[in-house]
Parts: structure tokens; C-alpha cells; sequence
């Protein structure tokens, strides 16, 4: 293009700026100025009688490499994080399969037992499940009556309680997922398959799952962000010592009211979800490269 | 003994029958279409042989086999879909292997008879091709591919050509008929494209309500049809009314004499458009509409015995203008005599 019609249409190369214009001060109000204001906090220090200077260094970040106490409780949440994922996969994705295979009716009706969770409260499930969970809950009681244990399981204040009830939680997320990538299946495909003298264990394996790939991948997504920066779950089963990050940002804003230790804390949440999250995606997108397109 | 026999065939859908006790054969090598409008239990009757549709009652075997018996993975059968039904995450090579992995064919024999039956189609440089990145021609194709290279007993298509456009449909026939031929498999198609039908098959089933309205080869199925359905179906065709009195039939104005074995009383009379020519005397009318079509042209004739539908070869010959006086005639044996009334 040349320079004199260049001149000519700057009035038209803004206009999609212009348009897109209050979607952009939205983006920027609500989410950029927040998280660039978290990331300069987290570049203060903090001293006990000071309170938080105005300097700008990496001590914050020195102090959580430094430190065990630290990797520890992020190697907690990426592991709780991990095994959620699994298990909501694991769960999910046969769950939206024998949806998606149900008949009129029921297939109405069990979609929305199956999507029920996502119409209560978090903290309301997550709290049933502590009374479920307890040493004296159904389920411990159960096992005991059944002669399974003699002594009741250590859930509450547990990663395996978070890890259960975090899967519980998250799990509509993944089905929804999985049964909007099932909606677009042919349903010919399979019958084609077993033409061809595919067993139904073939057919699922190299047919189905390979096509409902997509969607167990976004799910995965889905709930392996919200279980990592997941804060009330862990912190109703997780209680005061069994933390998390989230749980760690809290208590150091709140408790210790150490805000730039907390908003470190945050960032490095956020860095290592993103990195974690893309690499995956990265590397399923290349193996399933065709689904995709 | 027939090489696929289907006796008695029945699905109910509740209280209505899709199939209704429907019977047919098929010789070995034979190409046969069931052919219909949508709703007339076509596509229903290929899924019971297939075993995707399981039947109320009636039997199928396949040379000498209870198909019914069998599951429908151990069927043997080669199945095109309307949809094509190709696997997107597989390309053109995986799609034609997928069947022969599962039969537990060598890897080395196995690629040797997908690059076999690839070529038979004419895709040989496609083999790499996602189907996503195919057109509908080349698609159908490889569908084609993926059915014939399990050597299936028995290929199966449903519609397959339905979602091509009529150019390429016309190829496709020819190329479905010459692969059919060339490797001699027992074929039945199901269509609801009566040219289809008619120039691909050895034989026709047209199909009306789930049952089978006439079972017989495309030419004569169309010369000699069994039912006024059969000859509105199959082609372009006039339905007059007449009357029989004594010994004479009389439509509009006209009398033949009456054929033989039909009682007096109105009669519906079949008479194919391209029987009918332009005559001195015969049944008197006018041309209301004239429509050029190429190789023949199409008249609508208004007469004593309604609008009558002439077609007629573009021999070069001149035709008459809209709004002239025309006289119709035809022989006698022509025509296709049933009482109103009577199923046939």
C-alpha cells in the first residue's frame, strides 16, 4: 500500500479499534490494572514495625525460592491440582459418553443431576462433603459397618478429602465440556466403525475417544485452573495447616498482613498455572493435531 | 437358494410399521436398489441387514448364513454412508486400513490393499489427505475404498451419492457401476433418485409404507409398472381418467376399444409423455405451456381429459407454439388400464 492512500484510510484502520474500544477499557479496568497493581505490590517489601515500602526488588520471589516451606505447598496444590484433573476426566468424560447415548427423556433429566452441583454454592457442597467426611461422617461409619476398617480414615484435613471434593465440585465443568464435543459427533461414524468388525471396546478407544479428545482437553483446562487457584475448598477440608496456594495468599494478606509476600505468592500461582496449562496443551494439540483443526 | 434372502421383514415403531413384511432376494453379483420416497422404510431395511436396526420379526440370511444371528461387526458387510461416516482424525490411508487392521491382516499385505483399493478409486495421491481437507467427490470415494477393501461379502450403500452435486453425481454412477462390475460384489443401494436407481441397477424394489410396490428390472418396472405409484414414481407419466362402457374406453372425448378383464366403471389410465405424439386427428387440445430442454421438449397439453404432459425428441422437426391447436394420439397398448379403486 502506498503511502498516499495509507493517509487516506488512517480514519478507516482505527475504526476497528474504535469499536472494539469499551471492550478493551473493560478488559483493562478489570483485569489488567488488578493484575499489573498485584505484580508491582509484589515487588514491595514488608517489615513488621515499617509495614510496606515503596522499594521495588525481588526479595519477595528470593525469599519463596529460598525456602522449602514454599515448594512444598506448591508442589501440593499443582499435585491436588493434577490428580482433580485426572479424576474429573477419568469420570467425567464416561459420564457425558453414556449422557449423550440416553434417550430423550432421562437424557434431559440426568444431564441436570449431572449439572446440578453447579447450581449450589461452592461452599454449601464443599461443607456437606466435611460432614460426610468426618471421622464420625457417613462415609466412615459405612466402611466401619461393613467391616471394611477397623479405625475410621484421616479425610477431613487431608489431601485425598480436598482432592475428593474438589472433583466434586469441578466435575459438571468437564462433562459439559466433553458432551459439547460429543454433540458434534456422527453418530454414523461408529456404526461405520463396527462395519468394519470393531469391537465396542475398538470402537470407543480408536473412534470416540480420539474425537472427543477436544473436549477432555478444554475441561482438563478448565478444572485444572480453577482446582490449583481453588481457595474455599481447600480451605474448609484443608483447614488451618493443610495449605494450598490460595490459602497461602489469603493468610499472608489477612493473617500475617504481609501483602507483598501474598501478592508473590499470587503471581507465581498465576505463572505457573499459565506454563503449566499451555506446555500441556502444546504438547496434546501436536499428538491430536488432527481433531483440532 | 438366493445369495441374500430377507423373508417377512417387519419394524414397528410403536403401532406403525416402517417395514411391512417386506421379501426380496438378491443374487450373487446382482445390483439391486430399493428405491422410495423418504419415509418408505428404505434406509430402515438396510439398517436391519447391516444389524444397526434390530427387526420385529422376518429372517435375512446371506448365502446360506442367519444374518440375524450374527453380530453386526462379524457381518462381512461393506457399508457407504449418506454421511460418509469417515474417521476425522484418521487420513485417507488410516480410514482404508481400519477395517483390514481389525480383520488382523500383516501390516505389509495391509498396505499393499489399501494402495490397491485407493487406486481403484482414483486416490492414489490423496492417500496422506485428512478427510477434513477433501472434497465430497473425494470423500465418498474413500468411503468407497474403506468398504471394498475388507472384500465384504456384501456392499451396502445408503444414498451415497445424495450429498454430490448433479454433475458430479452423473460421474460417480458411471465410476459406481464400472467399480461394481470390475469386482463383481453383490451390491444394494438405497436411493430416492429414481434415474439413480434406474441406471445403476440390475434389478429395482420400489418401496411405498414399508411394503414393496414392485420388485423387477428398471426397464420394465418403467414399461410395464404395477401400480399407479410405481409409473408416477418412475419417471414422468399422465394419470387420466377414463370410463369403460361395453366395449369402448373413453378419455375426454376419445374412445378405444375397452381391454380385455377389466369391469365397466372409471378407470385411471397410465400413459407415459413420450408415447404421446402430435397427430392429424386424436385427442384435440391446446399447448399451454412449451418448455425447451435440450434434447427433447416438454409440452403441457390442456384437453377434454385434463392437462395432458407430452414429450417429445428434439429431432429438428418444428414443434407447435403456445396457444395452438394440437390433436394427441397413441396406441392403444400404450396405455396402462386399472380400475379406481383396486390396489393396483
Amino acid at each position: 500500500m502506498s503511502a498516499a492512500t495509507d493517509t487516506g484510510r488512517s480514519g478507516i484502520l482505527s475504526t476497528p479499534y474504535l469499536l472494539s474500544a469499551p471492550a478493551l477499557l473493560l478488559y483493562a479496568v478489570l483485569l489488567l490494572v488488578p493484575l499489573v497493581a498485584t505484580a508491582l505490590l509484589s515487588l514491595h517489601s514488608f517489615g513488621i514495625y515499617k509495614g510496606i515500602e515503596n522499594v521495588y526488588n525481588l526479595a519477595n520471589y528470593r525469599d519463596i525460592f529460598g525456602d522449602s516451606y514454599f515448594y512444598e505447598i506448591f508442589g501440593r496444590t499443582f499435585r491436588i491440582a493434577f490428580l482433580v484433573t485426572v479424576l474429573s476426566a477419568l469420570i467425567g468424560a464416561p459420564e457425558a459418553y453414556i449422557l449423550n447415548r440416553m434417550r430423550a427423556p432421562w437424557r434431559g433429566i440426568f444431564l441436570l443431576v449431572a449439572l446440578g452441583p453447579l447450581l449450589i454454592s461452592v461452599i454449601s457442597r464443599t461443607l456437606g462433603w466435611a460432614l460426610l467426611l468426618g471421622s464420625n461422617g457417613l462415609v466412615n461409619q459405612g466402611l466401619t459397618a461393613a467391616g471394611l476398617i477397623s479405625e475410621p480414615l484421616q479425610f477431613m484435613y487431608s489431601e485425598t478429602g480436598i482432592v475428593i471434593a474438589l472433583t466434586h465440585v469441578l466435575i459438571p465443568l468437564m462433562v459439559i465440556s466433553v458432551w459439547a464435543s460429543l454433540q458434534r459427533l456422527d453418530p454414523q461414524i461408529e456404526n461405520a466403525a463396527i462395519s468394519l468388525g470393531a469391537g465396542p471396546l475398538t470402537v470407543l478407544r480408536r473412534i470416540v475417544l480420539p474425537q472427543a479428545m477436544p473436549g477432555i482437553l478444554s475441561g482438563g483446562i478448565i478444572v485444572f485452573a480453577l482446582s490449583a487457584s481453588a481457595f474455599a475448598t481447600p480451605a474448609i477440608i484443608g483447614g488451618r495447616r493443610l495449605k494450598v496456594a490460595a490459602t497461602l495468599a489469603y493468610d499472608e494478606f489477612l493473617n500475617t498482613l504481609d501483602w507483598p509476600l501474598g501478592a508473590a505468592i499470587a503471581v507465581l500461582l498465576l505463572v505457573a498455572n499459565i506454563l503449566i496449562i499451555v506446555g500441556c496443551n502444546r504438547l496434546l494439540e501436536k499428538r491430536y493435531a488432527e481433531v483440532f483443526r | 437358494m438366493s445369495f441374500l434372502a430377507v423373508d417377512g421383514l417387519t419394524k414397528r415403531y410403536g403401532g406403525i410399521a416402517a417395514v411391512d413384511q417386506l421379501s426380496l432376494t438378491v443374487e450373487k453379483g446382482e445390483f439391486v436398489s430399493l428405491l422410495g420416497p423418504s419415509g418408505c422404510g428404505k434406509t430402515t431395511t438396510l439398517q436391519m441387514i447391516a444389524g444397526f436396526v434390530e427387526p420385529s420379526t422376518g429372517t435375512i440370511t446371506l448365502d446360506g448364513m442367519n444374518l440375524l444371528a450374527t453380530k453386526p461387526a462379524k457381518r462381512g458387510l461393506g457399508i457407504v454412508f449418506q454421511s460418509y461416516a469417515l474417521f476425522p482424525h484418521m487420513n485417507a490411508t488410516e480410514n482404508v486400513a481400519f477395517g483390514l487392521a481389525m480383520q488382523g491382516v500383516p501390516r505389509t499385505e495391509r498396505n499393499r490393499r489399501v494402495a490397491e483399493a485407493l487406486a481403484l478409486v482414483g486416490l492414489a495421491e490423496f492417500a496422506g489427505r485428512f478427510p477434513r481437507s477433501m472434497s465430497g467427490g473425494q470423500q465418498q470415494r474413500v468411503a468407497l475404498a474403506r468398504a471394498l477393501v475388507i472384500r465384504p461379502r456384501m456392499l451396502l450403500l445408503d444414498e451415497p451419492l445424495s450429498n454430490l452435486d448433479a454433475k458430479l453425481r452423473e460421474e460417480m454412477q458411471v465410476e459406481l457401476r464400472q467399480i461394481q462390475r470390475s469386482v463383481g460384489i453383490t451390491t444394494l443401494l438405497v436411493t430416492h433418485d429414481q434415474a439413480e436407481a434406474m441406471a445403476l441397477s440390475d434389478r429395482i424394489v420400489i418401496m411405498n409404507k414399508g411394503r414393496a410396490e414392485q420388485i423387477a428390472r428398471p426397464d420394465c418396472a418403467y414399461e410395464q409398472p404395477a401400480s399407479p405409484f410405481v409409473a408416477s414414481f418412475l419417471g414422468k407419466t399422465n394419470l387420466l381418467a377414463g370410463r369403460i362402457a361395453a366395449e369402448t374406453l373413453s378419455i375426454g372425448d376419445r374412445d378405444w376399444p375397452a381391454p380385455r378383464g377389466i369391469a365397466m366403471g372409471a378407470v385411471t389410465v397410465t400413459l407415459r409423455p413420450e408415447k404421446i405424439g402430435f397427430a392429424d386427428t386424436g385427442l384435440a387440445g391446446t399447448v399451454r405451456t412449451r418448455l425447451f430442454l435440450g434434447s427433447q421438449w416438454l409440452f403441457q397439453v390442456d384437453t377434454s381429459a385434463g392437462l395432458i404432459l407430452v414429450v417429445r425428441q428434439n429431432g429438428g422437426d418444428a414443434m407447435p407454439q403456445e396457444g395452438a391447436a394440437v390433436a394427441l394420439a397413441w396406441r392403444a397398448e400404450d396405455m396402462r388400464v386399472a380400475r379406481d379403486g383396486s390396489a393396483a
